[in-house]
């Protein structure tokens, strides 16, 4: 039972769970697509005059700069609010019956992971299509190089979210780190204005910030052939290489957390 | 059946600590194949402790536990394949439906989708439950959804049924049907069930029960038999001044008295003919004088020199 097909089941089992409870709660659906969908509407409307990058070509709008960004937010927010589920699932009971069953503990964990990355990227897939509207232009090529760009971020930023959720025994709690931790890990990746610009104090946490690569390959994605956006943005394959550790560390440690239950389960 | 076969649960100098302050401490207990087997126990005794452990989820700091002769913790998967869980807040999914819940756990413990299929039908048929089989679990009453959860533990046929506290949160009628259905699983299905109660009565009808408190058990045996070791009647009486009493008693009619959170008791074979005696000596002194046959909580009283705090009454 021990072989991959026994591993497989309860892995898929959980993470199909996540997938209907998801499409069950409309506010959640509600919460992680259109509010940063909102949010690029109303920046990109408002900063339209405002804002320009140096040395940008005419065409590039806030609109086109912060795009990558929202498919970063949107993945962020659905990575968060899967595993803040996890805190629930403690509280509710439900937990401690997953935690009871012959599983390994670490399927536990990638059943999360594998359920909340799906969601996330299905989020980021189905906005994908509205980049045009923000000025970007969509080849075959451009959604191929985004597939796999965003199911990894997906992996990374679920297992990561879940690292931090998997001890917390209250929603609260886990909003305050969201705050102070999660959401500055948006706002300091690129996401919202490039490192060029930024204070020199700032652009170093820019440069430690992990998710400032994932952005720069969203960015060198959709944005191919343009370096006024990309001027200053790590390269592609650097990027790949952070993103892949990052990746691989949050897993891990999402693994090893997993295995001891944490208070109350 | 060898008798290696009839040991469902066995444990050995059993201890666990929380801090500095022991949670559980030497406990040896023996639970054989077929029983039902309450651990009855004041809240705080210790009872959750031990389930925790005997459901693989908490680690003994010293002694062990073995459940079908596996240990558990070395042999944590295949006692956790054993054993059906039913914990004492439902381990529901409030937002799938009755069905989806067996589903997940039948997958969880590696169920092929047909005997899923088969096995899920079967229980929600016995249990009364097949017609809300498409419904939300939230949407359940609390007595139903402790059915689900039931259902959901004996899904993947386990040896063993354990049970955290089945009754609470259950009125009187919900819980009759509860113990009537735990009662078939075992007359019908040869399943053993052990659970943890802190209600008296309800430990009145398990074939033997072990009564723990502050972390160790005080007495073993079945029901019937613990009472009888209590020996003869049991009086119980109310005074304005029980300790004098206690005293003026034990000197006229001979010892052991005691006094129990403010109450005299003495126990005694043919208690009917001390009541007119000691009613004689006290007169009206005396609020009220009780004799009856020893209960579980005699038992609890004789055993601790404290008195039960039934969950009834609590």
């Amino acid at each position: 039972m021990t072989t991959a097909t026994g591993l497989l089941g309860p892995v898929t089992a959980l993470a199909w769970r996540e997938i209907v409870r998801f499409l069950r709660e409309r506010h959640r659906v509600f919460g992680a697509l259109a509010q940063p969908l909102l949010t690029w509407a109303l920046l990109a409307a408002g900063l339209r005059g405002s804002f320009r990058l140096p040395s940008a070509p005419d065409g590039m709008s806030y609109g086109t700069y912060f795009f990558p960004g929202t498919l970063a937010l949107i993945v962020l927010f659905t990575a968060i609010f899967s595993t803040i589920s996890l805190i629930e699932d403690r509280r509710e009971g439900f937990l401690q019956g997953v935690i009871a069953a012959p599983i390994p503990r670490a399927s536990i964990a990638a059943g999360k992971v594998l359920g909340g990355a799906s969601l996330a990227f299905a989020q980021a897939i189905l906005v994908l299509p509205l980049a045009p509207i923000a000025g970007i232009r969509l080849t075959p090529s451009v959604v191929l190089t985004m597939l796999p760009a965003i199911a990894w971020i997906a992996v990374t930023l679920t297992a990561f979210s879940f690292c931090i959720a998997w001890r917390m025994e209250s929603t609260q709690g886990f909003h305050a780190i969201m705050t102070v931790l999660l959401m500055p890990l948006w706002l300091l990746s690129g996401a919202l204005f490039p490192a060029s610009g930024a204070a020199p104090w700032l652009r170093v946490v820019m440069a430690i910030n992990p998710l400032t690569y994932g952005v720069a390959i969203l960015r060198r994605c959709l944005d191919p052939g343009s370096t006024a956006a990309v001027a200053g943005l790590p390269g592609t394959l650097p990027s790949w290489v952070v993103m892949i550790v990052f990746g691989i560390a949050s897993c891990s440690l999402a693994a090893v957390l997993a295995r001891s239950p944490g208070r109350n389960p | 059946m060898s008798p290696l076969m009839a040991t469902a649960i066995l444990t050995e100098a059993l201890r666990r600590d929380y801090g500095t302050r022991p949670a559980l401490r030497d406990v040896n207990l023996e639970v054989r194949e077929g029983e039902m087997f309450g651990i009855l126990g004041p809240n705080g005794g210790g009872k959750t402790t031990l389930f925790r452990i005997l459901a693989t989820l908490l680690r003994p700091h010293g002694g062990r536990a073995s459940i079908f002769g596996r240990d558990v913790v070395a042999q944590a998967r295949d006692v956790r394949r054993a054993l059906g869980v039913v914990f004492q807040a439902p381990a529901l999914d409030r937002h799938l439906t009755v069905r989806e819940n067996l589903q997940i756990h039948g997958r969880l413990y590696g169920l092929d989708s047909a005997t899923r299929r088969t096995a899920a039908a079967e229980l929600l048929e016995r249990f009364g439950i097949a017609d809300r089989a498409s419904e939300r679990a939230g949407r359940l009453s609390g007595g139903l959804q402790r059915r689900v959860e039931i259902a959901k533990g004996l899904l993947h046929r386990p040896r063993l049924l354990l049970l955290d506290e089945p009754s609470t949160g259950l009125d009187p009628a919900m819980r009759r049907d509860l113990w009537a259905l735990l009662r078939g699983l075992r007359d019908a299905a040869g399943v053993t069930v052990v659970l943890t109660t802190h209600f008296i009565e309800e430990a009145e009808g398990c074939d033997r029960i072990a009564i723990l408190d502050g972390g160790r058990i005080v007495a073993c045996g079945p029901p019937a038999e613990l009472r009888r070791d209590v020996g003869g009647d049991v009086i119980v009486i109310r005074t304005t001044d029980p300790a004098p009493a206690a005293a003026e008693i034990e000197r006229r009619f001979g010892g052991p008295v005691s006094v129990v959170d403010g109450t005299i008791r003495l126990e005694r074979p043919g208690g009917h003919l001390l009541i007119p005696p000691i009613v004689e000596a006290l007169q009206d002194r005396i609020e009220s004088i009780t004799l009856g046959r020893p209960t579980l909580v005699d038992v609890f009283i004789r055993r601790t020199g404290r008195r039960f705090e039934d969950g009834s009454t609590a």
